[in-house]
């Protein structure tokens, strides 16, 4: 480089830094935001779509997408967190995790956060309540959802065997027999992704012991290896090794099993409400929306639980860092979720834990239908691993593979996750 | 050159700064990742010193063992695959396609340079059974053997022997590169000799060639045991240490206990005993090679 060049280099790097700086200065702000959605998809879309509105008034304030796949997103945390350099928002599935970064002050506090900023009561207190719950009494995540989980069904292929929707899990293994016999895939079911599986396991214990089952779990008055627990995981792997989960099971990603029920190859599919994007989505549901029914997790015998119960929870949280936290993300943050509520129903028929102020015309019939069952629901837990350190969270996961392929015993894989517990 | 290496200032303006460098991104974090064998916790939730409870820790750990001798299996079953399939390329390319091996050669080596991700999801692909049959299955089905499909990634007896397929398809190349430089610097009139005394074909090999080869193949088989005993990128493309804990080594193990479950100190356990054992090998193969007098 010759010595004019190198000096109007230097320059222009001057004029630079001082543009940036006083840019800085006017409190300006760039809102990182980590998350295993894509941009289009689930809350991401909402929170992206409103946040595009208010840069729009306030060029200054923009969000920046970062992306992480949710099976490596825990460990993404540690290390961001253990470095210093957690995004502004983030994603979060662990709520171990979570209550680790509170105790540390790594994220806001949302409840003070809203009151102060005047939107405390855009939030529906269930959905706090069930927030509350999962990160040890504090609000640290934002309910972005508020969802149900189930068994989904095919309402044709169910009428066309003369099958009703099943009330008892023996109704279930019925029903799941004859469409076998039939040679109709009975569930739809990610192994891939692990835990879809272990939520069966979470939903027959419910059933057997009541809803408060992992509540006694924690408090280390019951024990996994308990004669309930090796009943549900015997039943869920009876399923696994009579073919029920179609062929390579654990090779199946998300994606793959919501498509194989949506396309009418499966007659059932356990999962939570969040799924309805998919299901109100023209182009992915093939069976159509009005073919798709609704039922609670069956009763076992002889167990205390009941249908009034449901499996209730908030999806992925997001938390907000205490370190980014200043004026302009509060009036960024006051506006976007002043609206997230009615904005998220409006446009993709998703029930969330916020207010709706504005119900539109058209809302999709199985969103009334969710909305409805969310309204009779008595009592809520949270899924199988809500109480779980990571640790325990992977054994429990890791380990359903082999389970339902048979390779693994209910005894040593309760066993093994009783071990991790402790 | 002896004046040189008796001026220390010379040495130290030389060797210094590669060796502070050296120092400070290899030295540090094993002493420092050796000190956390004593502690346990992450840098989330705090340290706190445990003595030697971690190393205890490891010797009841089922998992550890497990982990321990599914790396061991792998890492034996693929440095011989890729030693002798590399051997037998190098061979082939030297005795039988001599100048003409340049296109092969460019052939086989190529998956060296693939990136490992890519070619794990060509794999996974492959031997997918859903949603769709991958070519394995489709062809089995082709031929009338539906019994014989199956999930090959989903169940840990043949996910093991895929793994293992796979990072010998991807590593031969080099090590037929390797051999074969050795090949070349065989001189042609040792060759020759022997022929006229009557050595042909596996005698040939047998009594002259591999003898010579012997101190390269070691150094191919140090580096493929080392290589392979610290598996990671591949297994974690192709299944993820599943199902279950199938197909997890010590490598996937430590990363996980250290990053999703948060225990750093456990993790810095697992990864020294991780490189005692590529210590062991390495010294072993050395003192064999010794022995046999190579």
């Amino acid at each position: 480089m010759n010595k004019p060049a190198r000096f109007a280099s230097l320059s222009a790097l001057l004029v630079l830094g001082v543009v940036v700086s006083t840019a800085g200065a006017q409190g300006n702000k760039n809102i990182t935001y980590l998350t295993p959605q894509t941009q289009t998809e689930g809350y991401t879309a909402t929170l992206l779509q409103l946040s595009q509105a208010y840069t729009r008034a306030n060029p200054g304030v923009r969000v920046q997408y970062q992306n992480a796949p949710q099976t490596d997103l825990s460990q993404k945390l540690q290390l961001l967190a253990a470095s210093g350099s957690l995004p502004t928002l983030f994603s979060i599935d662990q709520p171990s995790l979570l209550q680790q970064l509170n105790a540390r002050g790594q994220v806001v506090d949302l409840e003070q956060t809203f009151k102060q900023l005047g939107i405390y009561n855009k939030l529906n207190p269930v959905a706090v309540q069930l927030n509350k719950k999962v990160a040890g009494g504090k609000l640290v995540s934002l309910p972005l959802e508020l969802n149900i989980e189930g068994f989904w069904y095919n309402k044709q292929l169910f009428a066309q065997n003369g099958l009703k929707e099943p009330r008892t899990w023996d109704d279930l293994v019925k029903a799941a027999d004859a469409f076998q016999k039939k040679g109709i895939q009975p569930f739809a079911a990610s192994g891939e992704q692990k835990w879809p599986l272990t939520r069966l396991i979470g939903g027959y214990v419910a059933r057997k012991y009541g809803p408060d089952v992992m509540d006694r779990v924690k408090a280390g008055t019951l024990k996994v290896t308990d004669a309930g627990f090796v009943e549900a995981v015997t039943a869920v792997q009876d399923l696994g090794k009579k073919g029920y989960f179609g062929r390579g099971v654990t090779t199946v990603d998300y994606q793959t099993a919501v498509d194989t029920f949506l396309q009418g190859k499966a007659a059932m599919f356990y999962m939570g409400s969040w799924v309805l994007a998919n299901f109100n989505d023209r182009a992915q549901n093939k069976i159509g929306a009005q073919n798709i029914g609704f039922f609670n997790f069956p009763t076992v015998k002889g167990g205390k639980g009941t249908l009034a119960d449901w499996s209730v929870n908030t999806g992925l949280g997001v938390a907000v860092n205490a370190k980014q936290y200043d004026a302009a993300l509060g009036n960024w943050m006051k506006s976007v979720f002043s609206n997230y509520g009615d904005r998220a129903l409006a446009e993709q028929g998703r029930i969330t834990g916020f207010k709706v102020t504005k119900t539109p015309a058209n809302v999709p019939a199985l969103t009334r239908l969710v909305q409805q069952r969310l309204d009779t629901a008595k009592n809520g837990y949270l899924w199988f691993e809500g109480y779980f350190s990571p640790k325990a969270t992977s054994v429990a996961t890791d380990n359903v593979q082999p389970l339902v392929t048979g390779d693994l015993s209910p005894q040593d894989y309760l066993q093994q996750l009783q071990s991790a517990l402790r | 050159m002896e004046r040189t290496l008796r001026d220390w200032r010379a040495v130290l303006v030389f060797v210094g700064p590669a060796l502070l460098l050296y120092a400070l991104v290899v030295l540090v974090p094993i002493l420092w990742s050796l000190g956390y064998t004593v502690y346990e916790g992450s840098p989330i939730a705090g340290f706190k010193f445990v003595g030697v409870s971690n190393y205890l820790r490891l010797l009841e750990d089922p998992t550890f063992w497990k982990a321990l001798w599914f790396g061991t299996k792998y890492a034996l079953f693929v440095s011989a695959g890729q030693v002798i399939f590399g051997l037998a390329l190098a061979l082939l390319y030297a005795f039988y396609l001599k100048k003409s091996s340049v296109l092969v050669r460019t052939l086989v080596f190529l998956p060296v340079v693939l990136p490992t991700v890519a070619v794990a999801q060509m794999f996974v692909k492959l031997f997918a059974i859903a949603p769709q049959y991958g070519l394995v299955n489709s062809l089995l089905s082709a031929v009338g053997l539906e019994s014989a499909v199956q999930a090959w990634l989903g169940q840990g007896s043949s996910a093991f022997w895929i793994i293992g397929v796979m990072d010998i398809w991807k590593a031969m190349g080099f090590y037929a590169i390797l051999l074969f430089t050795g090949l070349v610097d065989i001189p042609e009139e040792t060759i020759e000799a022997a022929r006229l005394d009557g050595a042909q074909g596996w005698t040939l090999a047998r009594f002259v060639v591999l003898p010579l080869l012997a101190p390269i193949t070691v150094a191919s088989l140090i580096f493929s045991l080392n290589g392979t005993l610290k598996v990671f990128d591949s297994i974690l493309a192709l299944t993820n240490g599943g199902p279950g804990t199938a197909t997890t080594p010590l490598t996937l193990y430590m990363y996980k206990t250290s990053f999703t479950y948060g225990e750093y100190g456990y993790g810095s356990t697992i990864a020294l005993t991780l490189a005692l054992q590529c210590l062991l090998v390495t010294l072993l193969i050395f003192w064999r090679a010794r022995r046999s007098g190579t």
